[in-house]
């Protein structure tokens, strides 16, 4: 009989999922605004960037909500895992991965922010807002894609996608692949919350 | 057995520094993306579809954008002129032809080297309809509504400005402007004001569509808009 154990949090999968969804959203109407092809092909330029701008502002949002009313010392928990570059419950790409999308979530915003206020008052234009915002997509892009070829298509770490849709894995897959986590909590009973 | 080593702690560091990195490019990225789009251009053209590093943003103030029919298209030139006039395109493209080669810059920081632009002065334009003395600016009525500009005449005629209707050895894009731009390459992009439908000759410059909401009417490329070079 397979048995499964327990992954990722309620409040850690929304956050997730929130984040993606955000993340998506932005990124789609972002090419639209950026690409040449993408704006002749869907025009509405101010529709788009209204959509981009309250997308942007709707994403934070969403996050600030979830933290808020999830379960914050869980997501504490986590940050306090993700501060240690060794593998447990994450490996040390994941923590990576991690830590790099909170600092660009952070470094989105506010360079988005000056993009739209700029337009609005010339004291905030700065000739690098637009270089800082573009090259953040495009690095990011990058861990997404990567992120995704693991989550998805990779057959070895694929099984992972299941931690954060059911919030469960394999137990013999966490085994083999997140040895130290498992026995860490074979050893201390598991007081994750399931919030 | 001895217990292993804590872990060292990254984590707080790497958050700190990529946001503290990536704040303080907004000082320095925009010389060191010239820097880097330098060495890439030789294989710009190639990876751009993957990757653009360097190029044209589209930017449009209206939902659609016009469109360019030869067969009905007219440039009115009125105002404070002796011979109120309408070109068509076969009148546009029959007077004298000018090339030039120069940077696009846009007022949000990027730029766009060794443009190809093949088009007319504005002197030539000037020649057929005999402006009034008291003519002192020019109104760029673009068929994008509600989007004007304006010059000064001793701005529209500096050496290197022009109407352009070829871009790159092209007819000019409808994306850039089709079938007619002015192109004033000492100012940012906001000033080429894109499909053009009308010249009006006025006592003097106002302030245009972007300068109503703040930016600088005399939008010289590091010298206006906040920038100082």
């Amino acid at each position: 009989m397979i048995k499964y154990i327990p992954r990722f949090s309620r409040t850690e999968r929304v956050l997730h999922w929130a984040n993606a969804l955000g993340f998506l959203f932005l990124l789609a109407t972002g090419l639209i605004l950026y690409l040449p092809s993408l704006s002749v092909l869907v025009e509405r330029r101010p529709l788009i960037k209204d959509m981009h701008f309250w997308g942007g502002i709707g994403w934070i949002s969403l996050l600030a909500i979830v933290v808020v009313l999830g379960d914050r010392r869980g997501i504490l928990r986590t940050a306090r895992e993700l501060e240690r570059f060794d593998h447990d419950r994450l490996n040390v790409g994941q923590k990576i991965n991690a830590i790099l999308m909170a600092a660009f979530t952070i470094l989105f915003f506010a360079s988005g922010m000056l993009l739209w206020y700029g337009e609005r008052d010339t004291r905030f234009h700065f000739a690098s807002t637009v270089v800082l915002h573009d090259g953040l997509m495009f690095v990011a892009l990058g861990l997404f894609v990567g992120h995704l070829y693991l989550a998805v298509l990779h057959p070895a770490t694929r099984h992972s996608l299941r931690g954060m849709t059911l919030g469960s894995v394999r137990e013999d897959w966490a085994r083999v692949h997140y040895p130290r986590w498992v026995s860490d909590t074979e050893k201390v009973p598991d007081t994750r919350s399931a919030r | 057995m001895a217990d292993q080593p804590e872990p060292r702690r990254y984590g707080r560091g790497l958050f700190v520094v990529t946001v503290a990195g990536g704040l303080s490019s907004l000082a320095w990225g925009k010389a060191a993306w010239s820097h880097v789009s330098g060495v890439v251009s030789p294989i710009a053209g190639d990876i751009a579809p993957i990757l653009p590093t360097q190029g044209w943003r589209i930017y449009t103030v209206s939902d659609h954008m016009p469109t360019f029919d030869p067969a009905t298209w007219q440039l009115k030139v009125g105002g404070l002129v002796e011979t109120p006039t309408t070109l068509t395109y076969a009148h546009l493209r029959a007077l004298p032809r000018v090339e030039q080669i120069s940077t696009f810059h846009c007022v949000t920081g990027w730029t766009v080297p060794n443009v190809h632009w093949a088009g007319v002065r504005l002197k030539d334009v000037f020649d057929l309809v005999r402006p009034l003395p008291n003519a002192g600016a020019l109104q760029f009525v673009s068929a994008e509504i509600p989007y004007v500009d304006y010059l000064t005449m001793r701005e529209a005629l500096l050496r290197d400005v022009m109407l352009a209707y070829e871009m790159d050895g092209k007819p000019l894009p409808r994306e850039h402007g089709a079938p007619l731009r002015l192109v004033i390459p000492d100012m940012y992009g906001y000033k080429n004001v894109k499909w053009l439908a009308g010249i009006n000759l006025v006592p003097q410059a106002e302030d245009g569509y972007w300068e109503q909401l703040g930016y600088d009417r005399d939008a010289w490329v590091g010298r206006s808009n906040g920038y100082s070079s």
